[in-house]
């Protein structure tokens, strides 16, 4: 998929080429990286998604340098930063734990970085007042860092992470440990401070709904590997992998036989013998059968016609929409998310036939 | 009837062994303060209460130089094993495991194993060695053995204490262009300064209690407070060795109180 042109134009920020990161030796080796390579943009909110042990905190360990790769090289502005020292890199990091310092008050934590860098206190000063403005957090400046709560802590590592204005901000898993209202909030703020900042986000979750509503691009990994990288909309709309599919949102998979192929899309024979238009996903490899994605909200439930029948088996109710669990003539199961109107049901019981009518363009070939 | 749940919290005859070792612990104790405030020359026969041994004790000019003499070495021997024992609980903490990290923690460890009298009959003969050679016959002897086997006492409280902090606080002040010395002076110093309090009183409350070894790596005219009165106890005994140490027990107790409210003041 073509990027768009003035998003094409931007800098990279970081780049990462080739990395590799092997603990151990041998064959009880572990590669936590194997081969990856990302260009983060500048004054981008890139994320770094997916399933714990995926190796996205080992690549923001990197960023930051407190892991250094077993191969390859990570650049910064275009230049190779593999070889210093954290405290030498203009990059700091929202830690997961937030690491605010016990010791010190809420204004010296944001101070911090500041007085390592050696500036002078009458630019600190005005400097912290401007990032506790920026968190909310200007009336808890004298606080002890045990004196306040959890979305406040995090509020603080937000602020002393961006007091020393750093070329890129990591953050670590930072809403993992705030409860569901704080955590929509914080995700609102996160996206408002970086767009007044300017500053480029690297941002790292195993929560894909979250990848989904604040990043501008992202990164799908898994076992070491980066398997997509594009917009929210690309991952979600034009899934390359099964696993990218699978890991975010609920999905239909169904297999089909390749019809024919041309200029991005393909026409696709379902098992019950209609055929169906299909984009397909960059890097597939033509074959005779192939694999394709459909999203529930891509498809309805109709009472006659449609590409596909089966019986419903289950209907669940969400509130705002019915999901529709319905077991297909061939076999195997297929899901329907229906909006919901005030006035009626979704006209669906358990044991009814239906059948499902698959949106013109919302099926897409799976390159694995 | 169901039978009762076994509790190993209620069973007979707890409540009896746990009497009878107080008892045993503290009544002897008790006992000895108790007849420090004996006015009478006797160790047994109550003859009014005085204060009138410790004044005593407090004129007895050998006295006065054993318990001086015993906190220049408790504070020497405790400052130096605590800068030893930081350094030491630092290099095996904040490091990936390596082959040899368990026998270097055991060897730091050691002095706590090796029977004391063993340790002091070494330092002894070769102790005796080293006067020969260099003539110097002064404190430094006392000072070095007792840094020696306050080291391990030191270092578990501050490796405890260093185990227990979140190492995300070093890596964040580095994050924030903190160089290493920075990051130490900083944050792990002022975090670890419970643990480094607690090395030190540990270190020199056990130098200053210390009986075996100075015994033998003592010069003459080097008696510290427990030896001084273990030499006593070989002569006419008078409640002028209660009185000792009865200042001796509130010294502790103070020290150790002392500990505890910093302790409890910082977690």
């Amino acid at each position: 998929m073509p990027e768009p042109a003035a998003v094409q134009g931007k800098r990279i920020a970081i780049e990462a080429r080739g990395i590799v990161k092997q603990f151990g030796q041998g064959p009880s080796a572990l590669r936590a990286l194997d081969n990856v390579s990302v260009s983060i943009r500048e004054n981008e909110f890139f994320t770094l998604l997916g399933p714990s042990g995926c190796g996205k905190t080992t690549l923001l360990r990197m960023i930051a340098g407190f892991e250094y790769p077993t191969e390859g090289a990570i650049l910064l502005h275009g230049e190779d930063i593999a070889g210093l020292p954290p405290f030498k890199r203009p990059i700091n990091t929202v830690f997961q734990s937030y690491a605010l310092f016990p010791h010190l008050s809420v204004w010296e934590n944001v101070a911090f970085g500041l007085q390592m860098l050696g500036r002078p206190s009458a630019e600190i000063g005005p400097r912290v007042a401007e990032m506790l403005k920026l968190v909310h957090m200007e009336e808890l400046a004298q606080r002890r860092t045990d004196q306040i709560s959890g979305g406040q802590a995090q509020r603080v590592a937000l602020a002393r992470a961006l007091a020393p204005a750093p070329k890129v901000l990591l953050l670590d898993e930072p809403l993992s440990a705030l409860d569901y209202k704080l955590r929509k909030e914080m995700q609102i703020e996160l996206k408002r401070m970086q767009s007044e900042t300017g500053i480029t986000f690297v941002f790292v979750t195993h929560d894909q709904e979250e990848a989904l509503t604040m990043s501008d691009r992202i990164a799908v990994m898994s076992k070491g590997k980066v398997l997509q990288i594009g917009s929210p909309w690309d991952i979600y709309d034009k899934p390359a992998e099964r696993f990218v599919a699978d890991f975010i949102g609920e999905t239909n998979f169904l297999t089909a036989e390749m019809v024919g192929i041309g200029g991005g899309t393909a026409r696709v024979r379902l098992r019950s013998g209609i055929e169906i238009p299909a984009t397909i996903a960059e890097g597939y490899t033509p074959g005779r059968e192939a694999t394709i994605v459909v999203r529930p909200e891509h498809a309805r439930a109709v009472k006659t016609g449609g590409q596909l029948a089966g019986k419903v088996e289950n209907v669940v109710y969400f509130g705002t929409d019915t999901h529709i669990y319905i077991v297909l003539d061939e076999g195997g199961p297929f899901m329907v998310r229906q909006q919901n109107s005030r006035s009626q049901s979704c006209g669906f019981e358990v044991g009814d036939r239906v059948g499902i009518d698959i949106a013109a363009d919302a099926a897409q070939v799976l390159r694995d | 009837m169901a039978r009762a749940r076994f509790d190993v919290r209620s069973q007979p005859g707890f409540g009896t062994i746990a009497l009878f070792t107080f008892v045993v612990l503290y009544l002897p104790i008790i006992t000895l303060v108790a007849y420090a405030f004996n006015a009478s020359e006797s160790l047994t026969a109550w003859g009014g209460f005085s204060l009138h041994w410790f004044g005593e004790a407090a004129r007895n000019t050998a006295v006065q130089d054993a318990a001086w003499r015993s906190l220049v070495i408790a504070l020497s021997a405790a400052s130096v094993a605590t800068v030893a024992a930081t350094m030491a609980a630092i290099a095996t903490t904040r490091t990936a495991p390596y082959r040899g990290l368990g026998f270097k923690y055991a060897f730091i460890n050691l002095p706590l194993m090796v029977p004391e009298i063993v340790t002091a009959v070494a330092l002894l003969i070769v102790f005796a060695r080293v006067k020969v050679w260099t003539g110097y016959s002064g404190l430094g002897y006392l000072i070095l053995a007792h840094t020696a086997f306050c080291i391990p006492f030191a270092y578990l409280p501050i490796r405890a204490r260093l185990e227990g902090m979140d190492e995300a606080l070093e890596r964040a002040a580095a994050d924030l262009y903190a160089p290493p010395w920075q990051v130490f002076r900083r944050v792990t110093l002022p975090l670890l300064r419970p643990g480094i309090i607690a090395g030190f009183m540990l270190a020199f409350v056990i130098s200053l209690d210390d009986v075996v070894i100075s015994e033998f790596v003592k010069s003459g005219g080097q008696d510290t407070l427990p030896t001084y009165m273990l030499g006593q106890m070989r002569r006419e005994i008078t409640p002028e060795v209660n009185a000792i140490a009865a200042a001796f027990l509130a010294l502790s107790v103070v020290l150790v109180t002392i500990f505890f409210f910093i302790n409890r003041k910082k977690t």
